[in-house]
């Protein structure tokens, strides 16, 4: 074991994995995580606690992942390298490390200009490649980047994010291969509609062997509404909805459209699990981790699998 | 070259409204080609502040000139003479003159005229863009000679990201995607052998963050 997450475990034993996400609050109330983590307990194997998402102000991704843990929920730490040099990123991590965060998300972070603070400084003083290889330094050979040795070395479950719908499609494989080399143990997807093109990338990866040297977790995310569908699509960068997929939603009457989102939902998990090569889903329900047990229950995924 | 924009003339009437007696400072060098602080410049800017004051009723004299560089001490030195007949220097050359200025002559207060902008080209009469960091320690060669330090607003080493769509950066859809470029190009030349290889953290100690910077060359001195 690299880390001896229950992530980790899961995975090596080769069960079908759930993730999910919880946003940590605007604000610095620790109830708002706590009643979220309530939502996602039992229903996953980790939960990804995000980094100040879309550049807006959140409460820090670790403090979050400590609120989550406390609440019985097995922490994964998301961490842009927009907001952090070298120097914050090498002590971010020893710190989630000693607090029991063993699972990371290694990530570049939406560019500031969509958030709260567009006139920020950006950082990238390396790119979420560059943190990978890091972690995985700084893990495996037990020095910092400048060859330091460390005392104790941070023991993280690493992981890395692909979107197989961004353009150029054709590096979006080698860009994985380069992200494995780099160190990465697993992938989670961005949210998938689009499952022709979803499936086009897998059989691309599975040609250069790439679902046997890193754990693809495939990411979705339920519709609440034909809106939001409508909104995603034309708006956020790198999400690809299929028109069939948001005339099913926008064809139901309003208060249906939240039903029907989920049953899709869960129409794709099925697909998915029956999928060579996807080691499991990362449900990302935005503001809706409610929903998210019954996602997962209807699935069939849950009890989750506890392993020693 | 180094391109700017002019300052608002609010701002400018602003800056000079304590004094009656000012040389307006153009420069032949880069803001001259990119129409911001050539002689022309000096002329137009000149007479809009003439205008205002009198219109404000407190009139301003002004001496309008244009050294050939104000990046260079030997044209720079030739303001020396004018300095007691004037109380303030309002210069339109980049940020660099208008510190040469501030260093050489003590006692008079130098006045930026332009907001500096950056180290680009003419993509067409009326239109620069970016080209250049100047981060110290250039990658053109594996890159296809396009910049990721400039051309990618996340200064990614392995781009593209999640946000290049159709060769559109995220950021606003007038920036073209540095890395749809750089891989554009390193298709074209048959070099994607450079994409597929993990890159060294950057220094960023020869960049600005390694604190002001200096080239000292002992075979010219």
């Amino acid at each position: 074991m690299k880390s001896g997450s229950n992530l980790e475990k899961v995975l090596a034993a080769g069960h079908f994995s759930v993730t999910a996400e919880c946003g940590p609050p605007r604000g610095a109330d620790p109830e708002h995580v706590r009643r979220k983590a309530a939502f996602v307990k039992d229903n996953v194997d980790a939960c990804n606690v995000t980094d100040n998402q879309t550049s807006v102000v959140r409460m820090s991704s670790l403090a979050g992942c400590l609120l989550v843990k406390e609440s019985g929920v097995e922490p994964l730490i998301q961490m842009v390298v927009r907001d952090r040099n070298r120097i914050a990123l090498q002590s971010d991590l020893l710190g989630a490390s000693a607090m029991g965060v063993r699972n990371l998300l290694c990530l570049s972070g939406d560019h500031q200009k969509f958030g709260d603070d567009p006139q920020a400084k950006n950082v990238f003083d390396i790119d979420s490649m560059q943190l990978i290889n890091l972690a995985r330094q700084m893990r495996d050979e037990g020095v910092f980047p400048s060859g330091e040795k460390l005392e104790g070395a941070p023991k993280f479950y690493i992981g890395c994010a692909v979107n197989p719908f961004a353009d150029p499609y054709e590096i979006r494989v080698p860009r994985l291969k380069l992200k494995i080399e780099a160190g990465a143990d697993f992938v989670q997807t961005q949210c998938i509609y689009n499952m022709n093109t979803f499936k086009r990338y897998m059989e691309d990866a599975k040609k250069e062997g790439l679902h046997e040297k890193v754990k693809i977790l495939a990411g979705v995310t339920p519709l609440k509404s034909a809106g939001m569908a409508k909104f995603m699509n034309k708006f956020v960068a790198g999400i690809d909805i299929p028109e069939e997929i948001i005339k099913r939603v926008a064809d139901e009457p309003k208060e249906k459209q939240a039903a029907k989102g989920i049953e899709i939902c869960v129409e794709q998990i099925d697909e998915l699990k029956e999928m060579e090569g996807i080691a499991g889903v990362h449900v990302m329900a935005i503001e809706w981790e409610e929903k998210l047990n019954e996602i997962i229950s209807k699935a069939g995924l849950l009890p989750r699998p506890v392993v020693a | 070259m180094i391109t700017g924009t002019p300052k608002p003339i609010e701002e400018i009437l602003e800056m000079v409204e304590p004094y009656t007696n000012i040389i307006v400072a153009g420069c032949h060098g880069c803001v001259t080609v990119c129409r911001v602080g050539g002689q022309k410049e000096v002329e137009v800017l000149s007479s809009t502040l003439r205008l205002a004051r009198e219109s404000g009723g407190r009139k301003i004299e002004i001496n309008e000139l244009s050294l050939e560089r104000q990046c260079d001490p030997e044209y720079v030195e030739t303001l020396r003479p004018l300095l007691g007949d004037h109380e303030a220097i309002l210069s339109i050359a980049c940020g660099a003159g208008i510190q040469f200025l501030a260093e050489k002559f003590g006692k008079t207060p130098i006045l930026p005229g332009i907001n500096t902008g950056f180290l680009g080209v003419t993509e067409r009469q009326g239109e620069w863009s970016e080209r250049c960091q100047g981060c110290g320690d250039c990658v053109l060669h594996l890159t296809g000679g396009i910049c990721p330090v400039t051309r990618c607003a996340k200064q990614l080493f392995h781009g593209p990201c999640g946000g290049s769509t159709a060769g559109v950066c995220e950021v606003a859809a007038n920036v073209p995607c540095g890395w749809q470029m750089i891989i554009d190009r390193l298709k074209a030349l048959d070099q994607m052998d450079n994409y597929l290889k993990l890159k060294p953290y950057k220094g960023w100690d020869v960049s600005r963050d390694g604190g002001p910077r200096r080239i000292v060359r002992e075979d010219m001195i």
